[in-house]
C-alpha cells in the first residue's frame, strides 16, 4: 500500500512550502524499473531453472529472495521517484529528494559555474534529459535526472541567463 | 615537430617561428629560466642510471671485465652528454613572458606547450627555497590558478628574480596599473606575528596524535614482531608509524619553525622553515572558509591553531598560524575576515539539542552551528574542537540532509559548500530551525555577495588603508 503518495508541494520531510514545486517525469520511473528488471529478472531465472537442471531442486528456493527484491525494489523506485521534485525561486534552485535519507540542495543562481544537460541513449528513448548544475563547490551536488527535454532547455536557459544576470566572482 | 637535432627549436630566426608563436611569446621576447636549471634536468637520469648499476652492482662488474672499462665509461660519458645535452635545449626554450593580462610559460622541447594564467585568477603565488636551491641562491615560484587545479612553477629563478616577479604578479593581478606595477617592486610587508619557537615547540609536544604514533609503534612492533618470529612485518608496520612519529614532531617543527606572518597591499606574507625556507601569500579576498582548531591539552592554556581554505591549491596544509594565543589570533583574524569578531563567533555557537545524544551518544557535545552578521560557523570534534566560520559571501550552496533515524529524532544536518571544495556541516540540529535556516542562510548568503569586497582588494580600498 502507498500511503507515502504526495503531491508535489506537500512535502512530509524537509522542505519549503510553495506551490511551485515541479514533479521530474513519469519516464524516470519506468526507466528505472527496466533497468531492475533487466539486473534482478535474469538473476531471478538463473536461479530458479539451474538447480533443478543439477539435481538440487530445493535450491531453486533461492530465486524467491531476488523475487522479494525485485517487488521491492519495484516499490521503493515508485517512492523515490515521488521524491524527486524541484523549485525555481526568484534567487535560487531547490531541489529535494529522498524517502528515506532526504535532502533539500539550495543553489543561488549567480553561484552556478556551469549549467550542463546530457541525455544517454536509454534516457532519450524515453524522452528524458538530465540537467547537472555545477557551482565552484564541488560537494553541491546539484543534478535533476528525469526532464523532459524540452523543459532541461528552458531551465538551462532560464539559470544560465539569471546566473549571468547575479553572477558574483569567488 | 621539429626535432631537437637538426636546429635549435627555438631558435628566434626559425622561418616559421613567428607565425606559431605570435600569439603566445613573440620573438625576442621572454625571459629564460636561470642557468642552473638544466642541472636539475640532468640530475635526475644520472641519479636514475646510478641507482639501476648499484641495483645490478655484480652483473655490471661482469660486464665491464668482460667488455672492458673502456666501453662502459664511454657509455656513461654519452649518457652524461645526452642528458645535459637535453638539459641545455629544454632550457633554452623554456621561456616566460608577463602581460597586462597573463603570465605566459612556455616548455616543451618536442611537445611545446605554452600556458596561460590568467593574473586575475591568481589566487597565491609561493616561492620555496629547497635547501640545496638556496646553497645556489635560487627559488622556485608556485602559481595557483583558479581552475588551472594542478600549480604551475617557474623552477629555477635567482632569488632575486623571482621576488621581483612575484611581486610584480601580484602588483597586477591585485589592480595596481600595469605601467606601475614592475617600477612598484616588492610591496612592503609589515610583520604582524611570529611564533615563538618555545611555544611551537611545546605545542607539538602537546598534540596527540604524535604520542598516539609513539605508543602505537612500542607496543604494536614488538607484538608483531614476538607472533610473527620474522622482523620484515615488524619493519612494515613500524616505518609508516616512525613517518607519523617524524610528520608529527620534528618534521612538523622543522617546516614551522620561524612562523611569520606580515602584512602587505598584496595580502598576508607567510615565512617558515628552518632549513628549506617556504614563502607563501594568502590574498585575503580569496580566503574561502576559517578553520580554528583547538586539540585538548592546548585548551588550558588557550593556544588555538588557525588554517585557511582558499579557492585553487593553498599553501601547505592551508596553515595560517601553527599555533598562537587568543589575543593573537583575534588580530589576526580581522585582517582576513574585517567584520568577524573572534569571541562574539565563538559565542554564538549553540550546542546541539540534548536529545541528540540518542544519535550521537558522547561526541554530540562536540557539535554545535551559530551565525553572525558575517559568517556561518560549524563546530564539531570533543577532543579536538574544530570550528569553521563560512563567510556568507562565500557560500556556493546550502543543503540539508535528514536520515532515517535522524527524522525520528526530530533531528537534521546543515551541510554549507564553499568554493575551496570544502563544506562545513552543522550537524544534529532541530528539524524545523534547520528547516528555516537553510532558508535564510541561501538568503544571507544572496545579500553577503552583494555587498562583498570586490576580487580585486587592492582597488577595492584606498591606498594606504591597509596599514
Amino acid at each position: 500500500m502507498d500511503t507515502v503518495v504526495r503531491g508535489p508541494g506537500s512535502g512530509g520531510g524537509p522542505g519549503v512550502a510553495d506551490d511551485r514545486w515541479r514533479p521530474i517525469e513519469a519516464g524516470v520511473l519506468s526507466l528505472r524499473r527496466l533497468l531492475l528488471v533487466c539486473w534482478l529478472g535474469p538473476l531471478a531465472l538463473v536461479g530458479a531453472v539451474l538447480p533443478p537442471l543439477l539435481g538440487a531442486p530445493l535450491w531453486a528456493l533461492l530465486a524467491l529472495p531476488v523475487l522479494a527484491a525485485g517487488g521491492w525494489g519495484w516499490w521503493a523506485l515508485a517512492r523515490n521517484w515521488r521524491s524527486w521534485r524541484y523549485l525555481e525561486r526568484d534567487d535560487d534552485l531547490l531541489i529535494s529528494r529522498g524517502v528515506l535519507w532526504q535532502q533539500l540542495t539550495v543553489v543561488p543562481y549567480g553561484r552556478m559555474q556551469l549549467v550542463e544537460v546530457t541525455s544517454g541513449p536509454l534516457e532519450r528513448r524515453f524522452g528524458l534529459a538530465r540537467l547537472q548544475l555545477h557551482t565552484a563547490a564541488a560537494a553541491t551536488d546539484a543534478a535533476i535526472p528525469g526532464l523532459a527535454p524540452a523543459e532541461a532547455e528552458r531551465l538551462r536557459d532560464r539559470l544560465t541567463e539569471l546566473g549571468e544576470a547575479r553572477s558574483a566572482g569567488l | 615537430m621539429n626535432g631537437p637535432g637538426d636546429q635549435p627549436p627555438d631558435a628566434p630566426d626559425a622561418p616559421d617561428a613567428p607565425a606559431e608563436n605570435g600569439a603566445e611569446i613573440p620573438v625576442g621576447q621572454g625571459k629564460r629560466l636561470h642557468p642552473l636549471t638544466p642541472w636539475r634536468r640532468a640530475w635526475a637520469p644520472l641519479a636514475g642510471l646510478f641507482a639501476v648499476a648499484l641495483q645490478n652492482a655484480a652483473e655490471v662488474r661482469d660486464q665491464a671485465e668482460g667488455a672492458g672499462l673502456g666501453w662502459l665509461l664511454l657509455g656513461v660519458a654519452v649518457l652524461v652528454l645526452g642528458a645535459t645535452a637535453y638539459g641545455y635545449l629544454s632550457w633554452r626554450v623554456t621561456r616566460y613572458l608577463v602581460t597586462d593580462t597573463e603570465l605566459r610559460i612556455r616548455t616543451g622541447l618536442l611537445f611545446r606547450r605554452t600556458a596561460h594564467l590568467r593574473l586575475d585568477r591568481i589566487q597565491a603565488i609561493d616561492i620555496s627555497r629547497p635547501l640545496l636551491a638556496r646553497a645556489f641562491g635560487v627559488a622556485k615560484l608556485k602559481m595557483d590558478v583558479v581552475g588551472s587545479g594542478s600549480a604551475d612553477e617557474l623552477a629555477f629563478l635567482a632569488e632575486r628574480e623571482a621576488t621581483e616577479l612575484r611581486a610584480e604578479l601580484l602588483a597586477r593581478a591585485a589592480g595596481i596599473a600595469p605601467e606601475a606595477a614592475s617600477s612598484a617592486g616588492e610591496a612592503p610587508a609589515r610583520e604582524l606575528h611570529q611564533v615563538d619557537a618555545r611555544m611551537l615547540g611545546w605545542s607539538l609536544a602537546l598534540l596527540g596524535s604524535g604520542w598516539g604514533a609513539l605508543l602505537g609503534a612500542l607496543l604494536v612492533t614488538p607484538l608483531i614482531w614476538l607472533a610473527t618470529d620474522s622482523v620484515l612485518p615488524a619493519l612494515a608496520v613500524l616505518l609508516p608509524l616512525l613517518a607519523a612519529i617524524w610528520r608529527g614532531s620534528l618534521g612538523a617543527f622543522l617546516t614551522q619553525y620561524g612562523w611569520t606572518v606580515s602584512e602587505s597591499p598584496d595580502g598576508l606574507r607567510l615565512d617558515h622553515g628552518l632549513l628549506q625556507r617556504d614563502h607563501a601569500t594568502v590574498p585575503p579576498g580569496r580566503v574561502q572558509a576559517v578553520k580554528i582548531v583547538e586539540p585538548l591539552l592546548w585548551r588550558p592554556r588557550g593556544w588555538l591553531r588557525v588554517q585557511l581554505d582558499v579557492a585553487g591549491e593553498g599553501n601547505v596544509g592551508g596553515l595560517l598560524l601553527p599555533v598562537a594565543t587568543r589575543e593573537t589570533v583575534r588580530a589576526l583574524l580581522g585582517r582576513i575576515l574585517p567584520e568577524v569578531d573572534l569571541d562574539q563567533t565563538l559565542g554564538a555557537v549553540n550546542p546541539a539539542p540534548r536529545r541528540a545524544r540518542w544519535a550521537v551518544p558522547v561526541w554530540r557535545v562536540g557539535y554545535g552551528h551559530g551565525v553572525t552578521d558575517a559568517v556561518f560557523v560549524a563546530r564539531r570534534g570533543r577532543l579536538r574542537r574544530t570550528h569553521i566560520l563560512v563567510p556568507h559571501a562565500k557560500v556556493q550552496s546550502v543543503r540539508l540532509t535528514q536520515g532515517p533515524w535522524e527524522r525520528r529524532l526530530r533531528l537534521a544536518s546543515i551541510h554549507v559548500d564553499q568554493g575551496a571544495g570544502g563544506t562545513a556541516t552543522a550537524r544534529l540540529q532541530d528539524a524545523t530551525y534547520a528547516t528555516d535556516e537553510v532558508a535564510r542562510q541561501a538568503e544571507r548568503s544572496r545579500l553577503g555577495r552583494r555587498t562583498a569586497a570586490p576580487d580585486r582588494w587592492l582597488t577595492a580600498r584606498p591606498a594606504g588603508g591597509a596599514g
